[in-house]
């Protein structure tokens, strides 16, 4: 691929702490994100998959600034972005937006769908007063509405048309990088497909960059560039489509796909799925050593010890796994 | 680790012997603009020991229709028209009491969310005997020596020590098997699950649909499966029926039905769903606008507002369900579909 990083994520930890018990006498810590390292290319598509509580939303977060990293660097235009108080990030917000899931709970239902995405531009200065009305048409184009949607309100709205409109007040402050987190997860399947096509469309249009966290295999693999997996805090393994979706190396990865159904009738009635056993532990107390060795099929003595290193295993396929590693030269 | 296969019978679906038929039922909401239809005289039937998938958007009124049937409709939302036989018996003209032991005895039914459909403040194991022992007049000793046994039939580890617990302190996934084994309890002729893996993760719910897979087998049950995901149920499912705005579209069984797609809203929800072969930032090809909210239902056939191949007819009149081909086992309702066949 060759392109630069447009962010290097560096030992990211974030630790959430928390109060239990029913008078919250018990402190406690989440782990909810714990030693994270990959870089983010320019231009590329990067996804975050993984079951919930994975802590794919909080990468997305925190790589942000909007939750405070507990260690770790975050490198974006040669700062660390992560230790930038309010003022400072400010600047760099308007570069680094974010797309949630749900639209209904985003947008502000008093204010006009114009007025919500004319909000950032006056915020960011990038418009005078005068322009302002084109610019919004402009960006409601650029999202697939007409003009006269700008007089209108969120609940006048469609859930797809609300997810346009979150879209273009995300474009609104011309982003170089758009967390994309669960983005098009709440829509039904033929809207879905226009959101998809949206973003690609945008993505060519205005060279973005996106991370994009979600839990659909089957979209995650028609988006991406590259995939990364998480388990429980940790990434397990991160390579390009083609090669995670071929030759996945991680047991976690490998039982993920399988889980993944397909439109194919038969192929689903004759599929050997490898089925995972037991649920996802609690990031209150992650396993000790590899987090995924509680229901790994081929753990081995070492993974309830040490922490599998975070290596390359093939060119630009990067896994955590001491299986793996064994299995390698060197 | 385990592997999921199938090794199923075919199921007696060519004996054609209806467990649930519905005929021409029809669901209306009042609204501050007076009632408005959200389902449309639907018809559907589910043979023995078949199972039906039922597909459709969020507010195609797939739900509504099973909950109307076990008259479970909430206060503002009315069955005017139509019937819904179960065994032989309309269930809208039945009696409540007899209605009740219906409910959560011959019929099952999984619910999408655990969390909102079990009671907090109760152990599971009372949730699990109370239909055991109204259903089944069975003393609390055997009831919750039955509940144990369900608990470990749906694959709850140390099922016997969970019978105490809250289902708080379980995991969404163990949560959806308590309602697994509460539908399953008094061994239904009918399992209702209606979206009941939307909430869980796709590890979870590929042990969901196997373990409804594998329990429908060994009991023999019929199975109808609410969902939005064609490709989840395409291992699961017997015959598919495809609701767009409070009608089937199209009936068929499931091989003919991902193989030969004949209503273009079948097509096109098919064709929305991304690919294994397809090349990254190819075109997914979707279907322009929104479905119709009630109350603004178009003349017509409800789809020929975003429908591709709309021809003047689909504006005026309704198409009714026809079946395709020789044993019309293949139904569609589309004026352009039919008439391409009678060609052909």
């Amino acid at each position: 691929m060759g392109a630069q990083p447009l962010m290097r994520i560096e030992n990211l930890v974030k630790h959430f702490h928390v109060r239990l018990g029913a008078f919250g006498e018990r402190a406690a810590t989440v782990h909810a994100l714990d030693d994270i390292t990959f870089d983010i290319l320019e231009g590329e598509t990067l996804s975050l998959v993984g079951e919930s509580g994975c802590g794919k939303s909080t990468t997305g977060f925190t790589l942000l600034n909007l939750h405070r990293a507990t260690e770790g660097k975050v490198i974006y235009q040669g700062k660390n972005i992560v230790e930038l108080g309010e003022k400072a990030m400010r600047p760099y917000r308007r570069q680094l937006q974010i797309v949630f899931q749900d639209p209904y709970s985003t947008l502000n239902p008093r204010m006009t769908i114009g007025e919500a995405v004319g909000e950032p531009i006056l915020f960011h200065k990038l418009a005078t007063k005068a322009e302002l009305k084109d610019r919004i048409a402009t960006l409601l184009a650029d999202v697939g509405l007409p003009p006269r949607f700008a007089s209108r309100y969120p609940h006048e709205l469609s859930g797809g048309q609300r997810q346009r409109v979150a879209i273009a007040r995300a474009l609104a402050c011309q982003p170089k990088f758009i967390v994309c987190d669960e983005a098009i997860s709440a829509l039904d399947v033929s809207v879905q497909a226009q959101i998809i096509n949206l973003l690609l469309d945008l993505q060519q249009k205005y060279g973005l960059t996106y991370l994009f966290i979600a839990h659909d295999l089957a979209v995650v693999r028609h988006i991406s560039d590259r995939v990364g997996v998480m388990y429980l805090g940790r990434l397990a393994e991160l390579a390009t489509r083609e090669e995670l979706f071929e030759h996945p190396l991680h047991p976690y990865t490998k039982a993920l796909l399988s889980a993944v159904p397909e439109a194919d009738p038969a192929h689903e009635r004759s599929r050997q799925r490898q089925i995972l056993q037991g649920d996802v532990p609690s990031p209150l107390s992650p396993p000790s050593g590899c987090r995924f060795h509680t229901r790994c099929p081929i753990a081995m003595e070492i993974c309830a010890k040490a922490v599998p290193e975070w290596r390359e295993a093939r060119a630009g396929h990067m896994v955590a796994c001491h299986a793996v590693t064994e299995g390698l030269p060197g | 680790m385990m592997m999921a296969n199938d090794i199923r019978p075919e199921p007696s679906a060519k004996t054609g012997e209806r467990l649930l038929d519905v005929k021409g039922l029809t669901i209306e909401i009042d609204t501050r603009n007076g009632p408005a239809t959200i389902v449309d005289g639907i018809d559907l039937h589910v043979n023995k020991g078949e199972t039906l998938g039922i597909v459709g958007e969020s507010g195609c009124g797939k739900s509504l229709t099973m909950l109307s049937m076990m008259r479970l409709l909430p206060n503002k939302i009315k069955v005017t028209k139509g019937e819904a036989n179960f065994a032989g018996r309309d269930l809208q003209k039945m009696s409540n009491s007899d209605l009740r032991k219906v409910r959560g005895g011959d019929v099952g039914f999984i619910f999408q969310d655990p969390m909102t459909s079990l009671n907090p403040v109760m152990r599971i194991g009372q949730q699990l005997a109370e239909p055991l022992i109204y259903h089944r007049g069975m003393s609390k000793a055997e009831a919750r020596k039955r509940a144990g046994e369900l608990l470990k039939l749906v694959g709850i580890p140390g099922a016997e020590d969970r019978l105490d617990a809250y289902p708080h302190e379980l995991s969404g996934g163990m949560r959806q098997r308590v309602m697994i084994a509460i539908g399953l309890a008094c061994n239904p002729q009918l399992l209702i699950a209606d979206e009941p893996t939307t909430a869980l993760d796709v590890t979870i719910q590929a042990q969901i649909v196997d373990l409804v897979k594998d329990l429908r087998d060994k009991l023999g049950m019929s199975v109808v499966w609410i969902t939005h995901d064609l490709a989840l149920i395409a291992g699961l499912v017997d015959r598919i029926n495809v609701l767009y705005a409070g009608t089937v579209v199209e009936d068929a069984p499931v091989d003919a039905l991902f193989a030969n797609p004949s209503h273009p809203y079948t097509q096109g929800l098919l064709a929305s769903i991304p690919k294994l072969s397809d090349e990254r930032s190819t075109r997914l090809s979707s279907i322009g606008g929104t479905p119709p909210e009630p109350g603004r239902r178009p003349k017509g056939c409800p789809f020929a507002p975003r429908c591709p191949l709309a021809e003047a007819i689909c504006h005026e009149r309704v198409p009714s369900l026809e079946g395709l081909g020789q044993n019309g086992a293949h139904r569609v309702a589309c004026f352009v579909a039919q008439r391409k066949l009678e060609a052909a």
